[in-house]
């Protein structure tokens, strides 16, 4: 499929749509049943709807419909007003952008229209600074030749400038004859790759002949770019509106669920079997019970003669009692609180990145839980772990090891000599260095040079080349211009073969101006070069050099260079050129032709490029390596820079401590025996304290993942640490994919394009907001500036959301199920009718509000503080096994409702009995029981009190007396004076503290002794953060783990294998701490109560 | 992402703001569950528990309480539906009980019915609160089904099952041969005579059906004067109830005699419920409950108990707070569930 543009001619414009952009999901017209349909595709929402629509036969309805119709009617705004306003924020940006002011050539004349009028074929007229409003195929710029600059940053988020030019036939086009400029471009339809762009141009006479000529990415302006750096440049119109490159990548991402909403909504399942268990077994034991005891109750007068129907009164009367066992509110207070997690980390001063001036953002606000579950880290390494910021520390010229003494070869004198001695070697390598790349060199008013370059390892080249005295001081088009010891060299770039990831290297071709020679000069990865060195050339000192630098996490760059015969190179031109204009497969053909040139080269030498670890990576690791988390290492950088960055950031350890397993081997046969070596040896050492990680590269991966994949999922689950060198971007998915498949939770973080696919793969992603531009961190879940910020956004955020939601759904379903008990157990004494005990006011009110506010406080918990966390992250490991929300703490729960229910039941109609029984009364008596019950179950339940807590328990308490003497006081109500009267009667009084007593007494007696006498991980920090004074608890806490270390790595490199359990026993009691105490007393044992001083005799006794 | 938001983003310092709240750094306290907090609670407890306990039972056992079950006695042995259904039958039965103790007034008298459902679900909704009300409102009959319309499709007042079928059962009383006045003004709720029941509404189409529920309603007297009828239609939420049917305003001695002439009117005998006679001296726990005071004295006990428990438990096993080598991983016995 081909789109055909014709430049400048209105009488085919309306082939295509016209310029206007809608990322808007609804209209005024389609808002309502859309967005209806998007919410009822959720089971919970279908399950209400079913509710509230069986409660408007008033037959069987227990309540009024209102109970049910309101909340839900108040749920359901609430979802669509949000949406409502976000698409009316989208309409508005999108009407500015369509409204705003361009100019276009209109019958040979400029001319003034909204960026919406501009039709394919029109030409449009851009300004420096001004954004590009649709993409543009350029025909002109203000520069002779006709270059441009743009900036991407809001496409693909790199901020430095790229250079675009007009195709060749535009080249050097009057001013005035752009305005009449015909032709045609052959373009394909719109797709959403903004890196390619193969089409062709054709321009009609008069202006330059029929010749077809190819165009590139390099030839658009495409649309939320910004023109920089020139002073106009125009172009034709070739997509528009929601059909540009932009609008085309725009897509709504899958939403991703946490484990956490995953368990909920089984839980949901159970209750929902539960309630349907409940409602089948009571409306058949109601319905025996009418037929044969409701028949003589004369005074309820049943009819004889029933409609077929009546037997399925009852079953839903029980339906609609029960149905509050699954809380409307669990949905809302559940966003809410998300929301709010993500405002936290969004807040959060100490995870804001002062050098770039990022905060961290949380893009995705539902998975804020996950984050405290993860297991499985796959992280990049350059600009990740790595600063990203490349400097130039040494180099291997023609046999020759510079910078090798000071750690600068910029300051090496033996280089500086060399250059002054005009050593040929070392200028070709410095010619290259500074030539060999797309790097934009920008004169600022002051007069010095900046360079603008789309990858930092050219970046440090030319600037190296420069602080080298060879400067590059301008490039116009394709004349490069360089200062050389006062000497001017003028170079003429021929054409540029560019860096793809397969081919791994990068080249240009260069004309000589001074002697008219023709060079090929080229840079790349030392595989992807040495191969095509000169023939019978040695590159032997080359991989030993290469091999030296990996070893000192240096990135190492292969230079090369050929002289090319002319006619070699205008056949050679010919062919690339063609490739160029290739519609299908055009990246392929390029390749393949590139290969043909970049052969028989002379090498010239290797450059080590440094990129520091990032502050605080190896702690950061440290920490959450302790925290049970698996690191994975993905890179594309070679195995031993690699492995160097993962020894120097905590991943391995080097012997005898850890080992590193290699799979390797280039062939099928000789890959699965290196991968079952390797799993053997992980399965025998498994049981040995010892750091066991496996390598392997791309290539072995690649077999691996295709033949043997089960093997690689053992050896995935057997390995906390793995290094995977040189993988493609999809592998890095592949391998998040497999992680998933076997239940792991996933998180990716990555800081380029490159780990795009695997952040959108993984179970979180988080992106670095780094130098490598944004695109990264736009497709992330959550963004943050430093790969440090890391740790504090699981061990804390991810920890706190995951302890705040298991409580907050927990106690919904329990306080939904305590008050379904309570209607379950009347109905035994009502008949087992159907009868509501409670009236709709109160049970409306109770799940929305009574019962919602208090437990949302929750979001302020915090059960240990963040030091705490900080300095135990195995703590996190209560997290990452859900240990706070399964099937038994949810059996716990329902218990205690059960519990509660029955105690609020059983007391209520003892102490509400005879005279008192009065319906209205006794109801809110029960009522009141459970807020009591409720208040104090949270307050239990809770960590710790700021006032914010206080006040949403308490005042929802007092507003609890407040509603209910409001409602009170209404005559039409049912419940008029109830309240009044029920508060005045010291029995009600006395009775609701009889059910708090019985109702806490033993929940507040079992939770102590399991504190005092099983204690919880999270139970013994609680109280050690306590019993210590807050001076103390750092340096104790510190002092004590640290020795708790030492002895651990003592025992297990004293005793490596001999004899296993002896490195496991003295560990298992509490020994190494006692026997620390009794020989050297700390400071701070002065500070300890008297009780826990006069244990410790014990403690050294039991040894 | 909005595209158009990157301009500015470099002027102004995206660097959050700081509050105590942004950076959930709220002052919090975070109580523990030592013992000392856990023990004094229990103990607190127990110590409040028990002379409530105490006081309630005392307040309750101060109650003289007079229950006279009459059903079975009150009607013959054979075919006691029949008999009570029977309307032409003079039902009146003679009830003779020996008060125990002094009686101070007011002396409460209840009827009590055991085994009736008024809190079925089909009996509780039929009624018509804006029936009872408003004068106008006649017609509202939807929820009195099947007690709305009469056979000739006109209104009753009051509609639903719960006005018709009334208790009609009446007690005359005397002590020691001597009648004695029952008084049955306000035994109503004030706020119901006031609120509830309308002034300016009478009773139409009452009873007037071929079955007839309970007792009938003098068409002269306004809804909100028909305090028997106020009463019956606040129905219980249990099956066993007491209704107040009236009070005498004079003490009784202890030893007197009294002679209670029953009309057995209202039928519980087709499903097998119970009737019984109930006068009571009331006090500041209302009627007499025992199980109040039994329940407090139990709780109190239970928690000095448990106090008493966990202070040994405490003595002999001792717990060094916060000791970290009882962290799992500290004992290197890591319990990962994966």
């Amino acid at each position: 499929m081909k789109r055909f543009v014709y430049i400048n001619d209105e009488s085919y414009q309306n082939d295509y749509c016209d310029n206007r952009i809608s990322n808007t999901k609804y209209t005024l017209l389609n808002f309502l049943p859309k967005n209806l349909w998007e919410q009822f595709r959720r089971f919970m929402n279908q399950y209400f709807l079913l509710i509230a629509c069986l409660q408007l036969w008033s037959l069987i309805t227990p309540v009024n419909p209102a109970s049910t119709w309101g909340p839900l009617i108040i749920i359901f705004a609430v979802s669509a007003t949000k949406e409502a306003w976000d698409d009316y924020n989208r309409y508005i940006s999108d009407k500015q952008a369509n409204e705003k002011e361009v100019w276009i050539v209109k019958n040979g004349a400029r001319k003034h229209i909204q960026a919406q009028d501009i039709r394919v074929g029109n030409i449009v007229w851009i300004r420096e600074n001004e954004e590009v409003p649709c993409d543009l195929v350029l025909l002109g710029t203000s520069e002779p030749q006709g270059l441009c600059h743009v900036e991407t940053a809001a496409l693909d988020g790199e901020t430095d400038l790229k250079t675009r030019v007009s195709p060749q036939p535009c080249v050097g086009l009057e001013f005035e004859q752009l305005h009449k400029i015909k032709g045609v471009i052959e373009c394909p339809v719109p797709d959403k790759d903004i890196r390619r762009f193969d089409a062709n141009i054709r321009l009609f006479p008069p202006f330059i002949d029929n010749d077809i000529c190819p165009l590139t990415i390099n030839n658009t302006l495409l649309q939320s770019c910004y023109l920089r750096n020139t002073e106009w440049a125009c172009g034709v119109a070739v997509y528009t509106g929601n059909e540009t490159k932009l609008g085309m990548s725009r897509g709504v991402p899958e939403p991703k669920l946490t484990s956490m909403d995953a368990m909920i909504d089984k839980l949901t399942g159970a209750i929902f079997l539960f309630q349907l268990t409940v409602v089948v077994v009571l409306g058949a034991a109601g319905n025996v019970w009418k037929d044969i005891e409701a028949h003589k109750l004369w005074y309820v007068k049943y009819d004889g003669n029933e409609p077929w129907y009546q037997i399925l009164v009852i079953p839903l009367r029980f339906e609609l009692l029960c149905s509050i066992m699954i809380p409307i509110s669990i949905k809302v207070s559940l966003d809410f609180v998300k929301s709010l997690y993500a405002k936290f980390i969004d807040w959060d001063e100490d995870m804001y990145d002062l050098e770039n001036d990022t905060p961290a953002h949380a893009a995705n606000t539902a998975i804020s839980e996950d984050l405290g579950q993860v297991e499985y880290i796959l992280t990049d390494k350059t600009g990740t772990l790595t600063e990203n910021k490349m400097i130039f520390r040494r180099c291997f010229i023609g046999g020759t090891f510079y910078g090798n003494e000071c750690g600068d070869a910029l300051r090496d004198v033996e280089l500086l000599n060399a250059i002054a001695n005009n050593s040929p070697h070392v200028i070709k390598f410095l010619t290259v260095m500074t030539l060999c790349n797309t790097v934009i060199p920008i004169k600022s008013p002051s007069g010095s040079i900046l360079y603008k370059a789309q990858s930092q390892d050219e970046d440090a080249l030319v600037n190296a080349a420069a602080n080298l005295h060879m400067v590059l001081v301008s490039k116009n088009g394709n004349n490069a211009e360089i200062h050389f010891n006062r000497r001017v060299m003028r170079y003429e770039i021929l054409d540029i073969l560019e860096f793809t990831s397969d081919r791994k290297r990068m080249s240009v071709v260069i004309l000589d101006c001074q002697s008219g020679k023709i060079f090929l000069l080229s840079k790349g990865a030392d595989e992807a070069m040495l191969p095509y060195a000169y023939s019978g050339k040695q590159t032997k000192t080359f991989v030993d050099a290469v091999d030296k630098y990996a070893q000192l996490g240096l990135r190492t760059l292969c230079l090369g260079w050929r002289e090319l015969e002319s006619e070699e190179y205008t056949e050679w031109s010919r062919s690339f050129k063609e490739a160029n204009s290739a519609l299908s497969d055009r990246e392929w053909k390029v390749a393949e032709v590139c290969q043909k040139l970049e052969h028989s080269l002379e090498i010239l030498g290797v450059s080590a490029i440094e990129d520091r670890l990032q502050d605080g990576v190896p702690e950061t690791i440290e920490l959450l390596r302790q925290s049970g988390i698996n690191f994975w290492m993905l890179t594309g950088d070679k195995q031993s820079t690699a492995v160097q960055i993962a020894l120097l950031c905590n991943l391995i350890s080097s012997e005898p401590k850890g080992q590193l397993l290699h799979i390797n081997g280039r062939t099928q046969d000789e890959v699965a025996r290196s991968l079952e070596r390797v799993l053997l040896t992980m399965r025998i050492t498994l049981s040995e304290p010892k750091e066991l990680a496996f390598v392997v590269d791309g290539w072995a991966l690649e077999i691996i993942l295709t033949h043997y994949s089960e093997a690689f999922t053992e050896l995935a689950v057997l390995s906390k640490t793995a290094l995977c060198c040189r993988v493609t971007p999809s592998q890095k998915a592949q391998l998040v994919k497999l992680l998933k498949s076997c239940d792991y939770r996933t998180l990716a973080i990555g800081d380029g394009g490159n780990d795009v696919r695997m952040i959108q793969q993984a179970d979180i992603g988080v992106g670095i907001s780094g130098r490598e531009g944004l695109q990264a961190a736009r497709a992330a879940d959550y963004s943050i500036g430093k790969f440090r910020f890391l740790k504090r956004l699981i061990l804390i955020h991810g920890r706190y959301s995951y302890n705040r939601t298991a409580f907050l759904s927990q106690y919904s379903f329990y306080k939904s199920l305590l008050i379904c008990f309570i209607q379950i157990l009347f109905s035994f004494l009502s008949g087992i009718a159907g009868t509501s005990l409670f009236n709709s006011v109160s049970l409306m009110a109770y799940n929305v509000f009574y019962t919602s506010i208090p437990v949302l406080a929750t979001v302020l918990d915090k059960d240990l503080s963040e030091k705490t966390v900080m300095k135990n992250p195995e703590i996190l490991r209560y997290c990452q096994a859900g240990r706070l929300l399964n099937p038994s703490t949810f059996a716990g729960w329902s218990g205690r409702s059960l519990y509660h229910a029955i105690i609020i039941f059983f007391i209520t109609i003892h102490a509400y009995a005879n005279e008192k029984s009065e319906m209205e009364e006794l109801s809110m008596v029960a009522l009141s029981g459970s807020i009591w019950l409720q208040a104090l179950v949270v307050t239990l339940e809770m960590n710790s009190f700021t006032f914010v807590q206080l006040l949403a328990i308490w005042g929802n308490f007092i507003a609890f007396y407040v509603i209910n003497f409001f409602i009170s006081s209404i005559p039409a109500s049912g419940m008029y004076t109830i309240m009044f009267r029920l508060c005045r009667q010291p029995s009600y009084w006395i009775t609701l503290v009889l059910i708090s007593g019985v109702g806490m007494g033993p929940v507040l007696a079992l939770k102590y002794f399991r504190y005092t006498y099983s204690p919880s991980a999270i139970n013994i920090l609680q109280r050690g953060e306590r019993s210590r004074g807050p001076m103390y608890t750092l340096v104790n806490l510190e002092s004590q783990l640290r020795s708790d270390k030492d002895n651990m790595m003592v025992s297990s490199s004293v005793t490596p294998v001999k004899n296993r359990s002896s490195v496991y026993e003295p560990l298992l009691s509490d020994s190494p701490l006692a026997s620390r105490r009794s020989l050297a007393p700390s400071p701070f044992d002065i500070f300890q109560p008297a009780h826990s001083r006069t244990s410790q005799p014990r403690n050294i006794k039991d040894n | 992402m909005d595209p158009f938001e990157m301009q500015d983003n470099s002027k102004n310092s995206n660097k959050p703001k700081y509050s105590k709240f942004t950076q959930q750094e709220l002052p919090a306290c975070k109580p523990l569950l030592t013992p000392a907090i856990v023990i004094s609670a229990f103990l607190l407890v127990g110590i409040i528990f028990i002379p409530v306990g105490l006081a309630s039972l005392s307040a309750s056992q101060e109650i003289v309480e007079l229950i006279d079950r009459y059903d079975t006695t009150c009607v013959p042995m054979a075919d006691k539906v029949g008999y009570i259904q029977d309307s032409k039958t003079d039902k009146s039965c003679i009830r003779t009980l020996t008060v125990p103790k002094h009686m101070k007034s007011p002396i409460q008298i209840y009827y009590q019915i055991g085994d009736f459902y008024q809190n079925h679900r089909r009996y509780v909704k039929s009624r018509s609160d804006k029936q009872l009300r408003y004068k106008n409102a006649a017609h509202f009959t939807k929820d009195c089904e099947p007690e709305g319309y009469t056979a000739d499709g006109v209104p009753i007042v009051p509609c639903g099952l719960i006005a018709w079928s009334l208790f009609n059962d009446t007690y005359t009383i005397s002590v020691n041969k001597k009648a004695i006045g029952v008084n049955k003004k306000d035994i109503a709720w004030q706020s119901d005579k006031n609120k509830k029941f309308g002034s300016d509404v009478y009773p139409r189409n009452f009873q007037n059906g071929n079955l007839i529920g309970g007792a009938k309603l003098n068409e002269s007297i306004p809804l909100s004067e028909q305090e028997d009828l106020i009463v019956w239609m606040r129905t219980a939420a249990l099956p066993t109830f007491r209704k107040l049917y009236g009070r005498i305003e004079t003490d009784i001695m202890a030893n007197d005699q009294l002679t209670v002439v029953i009309q057995n009117n209202y039928n519980t005998y087709s499903f097998g419920g119970s009737k019984a006679l109930v006068l009571s001296t009331t006090s500041w726990i209302g009627g007499k409950n025992n199980f109040i005071g039994v329940a407090y004295l139990i709780v109190g006990g239970l928690c000095l108990f448990l106090a008493l428990v966990f202070v040994v438990l405490y003595m002999f096993k001792p717990r060094n707070l916060g000791d970290l080598s009882f962290l799992s991983w500290n004992r290197n016995t890591l319990d990962c569930p994966n």
